[in-house]
């Protein structure tokens, strides 16, 4: 047998980079680790389908259709000509949760934008500039969050309940206090979105490309919105997400409760007032919108479980 | 010193089924150990030297583990094929094993003299009050003060060296024959390694218990073992008595660890030696013998068989197919 | 240690007073509490004014919340409306225990409360224990069977549980257990109250009760918590030192339930003093749906009356018992770790 051993360099190679696979961008990793989370897929469908019956049933029945009323034809069972039922004056209960549908989406959507705004700008001050501004914004956020969100919504609803008329918007009449409920909304969950950028701007402002952009003259608002921000927007749309399903819940939760969304305006919540005293007569009265704010909510939750475990990987708690 | 065979690891193939594929972590390795002997289990970071040990103890955890083949005969019964309750019993008791990080090998929310109780109470049936009374012993014998006090602390209120000393009480609780110690002093000083070392060597003398020392820093083989074994890439390479090693390697490898080792007495313009390349890809089920790409003597037959370990001396064995003395293959 | 309690303590009080200041001037225009006051419907000018008068509620924003705090028994009101102050005050204020009187009854507020707050805190006390008894078992259960077609199966249910409004919840188990199981001619649950008139309050009646409020209060965070412990003991399960709790071949129940547990189970404690606002939250649905006369349905009925008062004094109470809380997790957090009693 020769031997290819005369020196170092005939020395004999086995190919050990056949098992590297060639490099993938982030947003390609994303979204695979997204595709392996089966529930997430299951959510994003089931989403989808639900934006489709809410506002695609716009087309198949009108809003007067949704606000028709037969007295005589009240608290009847699903039946093929109704098939969720009729509520306690005689309105279709199907068409009433596509129309209520829309509100209750719509609130949780810009509720979570109001939410986002304000959480992103505060969390970002505080967690760029420290200082007094972190201090006095801070003892802000704490305040906020020692009550009980119900109950301050309660009593913000209850304070401004009177105060907005009704809206006429694209030939539809909103009742006032869907705005208002947007609003006061977003301004009691703010709080949990800012602590977690806060957190997000404290640990990543500590690293040397910051330094970097600081030494070579950038703006603090260039650094705030092109170098911190973008690192930190995972936690951040993970965060939103899971912020529109508590938004659609707190909706449901006040108007269930009497606060919320008034008439004219229907929305899965106040479909749901008073109806459990119809508990054992009159099951379909709750139980549809109700499925139907679970399977939202839960849906969404699935999502941004997803989305955290695609763009997050690292920030597992539970 | 009596020469009974104590521990008898005869081809164990340990493998790890990842997502990126299957890792062959141990090859085909065949070991044994006697009463009272030290032996120093030798290799990179990475060679399957803790896995081995680990493996014949069943720590693995499996899955992602697997125990592909082999046996481990301790004292002639085979410990793959034991129940789990006969491995507690011999774990702790009979085989003890010392880890390298003592920080996180510590339970941080049990105090020390919980944690040296424990095996006290559990194999040799002692009440508490006579479990801290040999807890306080056993604190004492591995040189820390004020031991009674000391029992209550916590692992962070310890240093490391301390911790590691604890460690080696822990293991020696039960009085076990057989001590794997598993890079015991990779993270210390080099004084407090030298105290750890001497401690080790004196009680194993006092005990006549047998060491397996687990290491790749070659100076502390030179130190403490009788016999040294050399493993590369899951497979052993190289088996020899410790003088006849450092005299005289036969495989390229552990003639490549020597010279690599720096000296005192080389000149400072003379470059430090290294192995060129780096160890071969586990992910790869092994042909031929893995150190190939980076041995200076390799040629065609190196990639297409395994070379077996023969006898090239009295207690002096050898895998490979360059006859080193020779300078010519087999 | 002690100090760090006291400087707690210390940097609570400013925020308690914020808290106090917007919130009493939040509530001034939550309505007209004179327009529904004890039922009657106050129609008569002259006596909406007297009345507006008799309660202070004439005066600016500023006084009243003064007056809520430090009382007005210093000074004179106009209590006859002839422009003079000749009328000593009768308030002490908050600061020394005096939270007025209920707008709505007439009642002291410290008694409004008082009547209703214990069964609140039974529900609860008895949800929080509900509460971590079954996540432990369900979490180590499912850490300890790690995909196993058992650990699936708990973990979308408690997904779904999890997502689940209180209400929606609430009224299923409702129809089941109360509806339907009546219909099937089997022992059903009650859904109202905390005991049946006729049987009169007794520790059966209100145990048998408390069932469905209950069991509402806690799938939630049964849910949430189990995730956790579950996630927590893989992690413990995973370290070194399970490695050498084997190795010292201990038996198998001891390397979980001690070794591993007591490094998991410790941010429970945290998690649970700091979930009390959300537990106080699904309080109010829950006292709602199933009648039960506790503080959440106490909140209710004041917030839709005005009851600038009995709200405050309800919120005000649920402020400082979310701090001490905070203070009280983080303490006891402390005191638990041995690495930071220890330092």
């Amino acid at each position: 047998m020769s031997s290819l051993a005369d020196s170092p360099s005939n020395v004999i190679q086995p190919h050990l980079d056949e098992l590297e696979t060639p490099p993938l961008s982030l947003g390609q990793l994303a979204w695979r680790r997204f595709r392996r989370h089966k529930m997430a897929i299951f959510g994003t469908v089931m989403i989808i389908l639900i934006f489709l019956y809410c506002f695609g049933g716009m087309l198949v029945f009108s809003e007067a259709d949704a606000n028709f009323n037969d007295t005589s034809d009240r608290l009847q069972p699903p039946s093929r000509e109704h098939p969720f039922g009729t509520d306690t004056i005689g309105r279709d209960i199907m068409i009433r949760t596509i129309y209520g549908g829309q509100i209750s989406l719509i609130i949780g959507l810009t509720a979570m934008l109001v939410e986002l705004i304000i959480g992103v700008s505060i969390g970002a001050l505080t967690g760029y500039l420290g200082g007094w501004v972190d201090s006095v914004l801070m003892r802000m956020t704490e305040a906020v969050l020692v009550i009980p969100q119900i109950f301050l919504l309660l009593v913000m609803a209850k304070y401004f309940a009177q105060s907005i008329p009704n809206i006429e918007f694209l030939g539809r009449t909103f009742s006032g206090s869907v705005l208002v409920i947007i609003v006061v909304i977003g301004i009691t969950s703010w709080p949990y979105l800012a602590r977690i950028v806060r957190s997000q701007f404290l640990s990543i402002k500590e690293n040397d490309f910051i330094l970097a952009a600081r030494a070579t003259g950038t703006s603090t608002r260039e650094i705030i919105f092109r170098h911190i921000l973008p690192n930190s927007i995972a936690p951040i749309i993970v965060s939103a997400t899971l912020s529109v399903a508590a938004a659609i819940t707190l909706e449901a939760y006040i108007s269930f409760l009497g606060l919320g969304v008034r008439p004219p305006t229907a929305t899965w919540g106040n479909m749901l007032e008073g109806a459990y005293k119809y508990v054992q007569s009159a099951w379909w009265l709750w139980f549809f919108p109700g499925a139907l704010i679970a399977l939202t909510v839960l849906s969404i939750n699935f999502l941004g479980d997803g989305l955290r475990d695609a763009l997050d990987p690292h920030s597992r708690a539970a | 010193m009596t020469s009974e065979l104590l521990l008898e690891v005869i081809n164990l193939k340990t493998r790890f089924h990842v997502a990126e594929g299957t890792v062959y972590a141990v090859n085909g390795i065949s070991l044994s150990i006697n009463q009272g002997e030290t032996i120093a289990v030798v290799g990179e970071s990475g060679c399957g030297k803790s896995v081995t040990m680990l493996s014949v103890l069943r720590l693995i955890s499996i899955p992602p583990g697997e125990i592909a083949s082999g046996e481990a005969l301790y004292l002639g019964r085979d410990l793959f094929k034991l129940p789990e309750a006969e491995m507690e019993r011999i774990r702790g008791k009979e085989i003890a094993m010392v880890f390298q990080d003592s920080m996180t090998s510590l339970n941080p929310v049990l105090t020390i003299g919980r944690q040296l109780t424990e095996p006290l109470q559990t194999h040799l049936g002692l009440d508490k009050q006579k479990a801290r009374q040999r807890a306080i012993e056993l604190l004492e014998l591995v040189g820390i003060s004020d031991p009674a006090r000391r029992l209550n602390d916590y692992p962070h209120q310890y240093s490391g060296g301390m911790r590691q000393r604890v460690m080696i009480a822990m293991a020696l609780a039960c009085m076990p024959s057989l001590l794997i110690a598993d890079e015991p002093t990779t993270a210390l000083d080099v004084t407090i390694q030298a105290q750890i070392i001497e401690l080790v060597e004196h009680l194993r003398e006092k005990l006549n218990m047998s060491v397996i020392w687990i290491t790749h820093d070659l100076g502390v083989v030179a130190e403490i073992a009788e016999r040294v074994i050399v493993m590369y890439a899951g497979f052993i390479v190289e088996e020899a008595l410790v003088d006849d090693l450092y005299e005289e390697p036969r495989h390229p490898y552990t003639q490549a660890l020597l010279a690599a080792l720096p000296r005192i007495e080389q000149r400072r313009d003379q470059r430090l030696r290294s192995i060129p390349g780096a160890p071969p890809n586990l992910l790869i089920e092994p042909k031929g013998c893995p150190f190939t790409a980076r041995c200076e003597y390799g040629f065609e037959h190196c990639l297409v068989e395994m070379p077996p370990l023969i006898q090239v001396g009295t207690n002096h064995q050898c895998a490979c197919w360059f006859d080193l003395s020779a300078g010519k293959p087999r | 240690m002690t100090r760090y309690i006291v400087r707690r303590l210390l940097q609570a009080i400013p925020l308690l007073f914020i808290i106090s200041v917007v919130l009493f001037i939040l509530m001034q225009n939550m309505g007209d509490p004179v327009a529904t006051m004890g039922g009657r419907k106050v129609t008569r000018k002259e006596d909406r004014i007297r009345l507006e008068r008799q309660l202070g509620l004439d005066k600016p924003i500023l006084l009243q919340y003064v007056f809520w705090l430090v009382g007005n028994d210093w000074t004179k009101t106009d209590m006859d409306g002839d422009g003079v102050a000749e009328t000593p005050g009768v308030r002490k204020g908050v600061l020394r225990g005096d939270w007025g009187i209920s707008l709505v009854n007439r009642q002291p507020v410290t008694e409004v409360i008082g009547e209703r707050l214990p069964n609140t805190l039974l529900l609860m006390i008895t949800a929080e224990i509900v509460v971590i008894s079954s996540a432990l078992l369900i979490g180590i259960y499912s850490a300890l069977h790690q995909y196993s077609v058992m650990d699936n199966t708990i973990t979308t249910i408690t997904f779904i549980m999890y997502s689940m409004p209180v209400f929606f919840f609430a009224l299923l188990a409702m129809y089941i257990f109360a509806v339907n199981f009546k219909k099937w001619g089997l022992p059903y649950l009650p859904t109202v109250g905390m005991f049946e008139p006729e049987a009169g309050q007794s520790f059966g009646q209100v145990m048998w009760h408390m069932v469905l409020p209950v069991a509402t209060l806690s799938f939630g965070f049964i849910a949430g918590y189990s995730r956790y412990i579950r996630s927590t003991m893989l992690e413990a399960m995973g370290q070194d030192y399970i490695r050498t709790a084997r190795s010292k071949g201990l038996p198998r129940r001891q390397i979980v339930y001690l070794h591993a547990l007591k490094n998991a189970a410790l941010p429970i404690v945290t998690l649970v003093a700091l979930d009390l606002p959300f537990l106080l939250g699904g309080a109010i649905v829950t006292e709602r749906i199933f009648g039960w006369p506790g503080m959440g349905r106490l909140f209710l009925d004041h917030v839709s009356r005005s009851d600038t008062t009995v709200v405050m004094g309800i919120l005000m109470m649920i402020a400082v018992a979310v701090i001490l809380f905070q203070i009280l997790a983080d303490v006891t957090y402390a005191w638990l770790d041995p690495r930071i009693r220890y330092k």
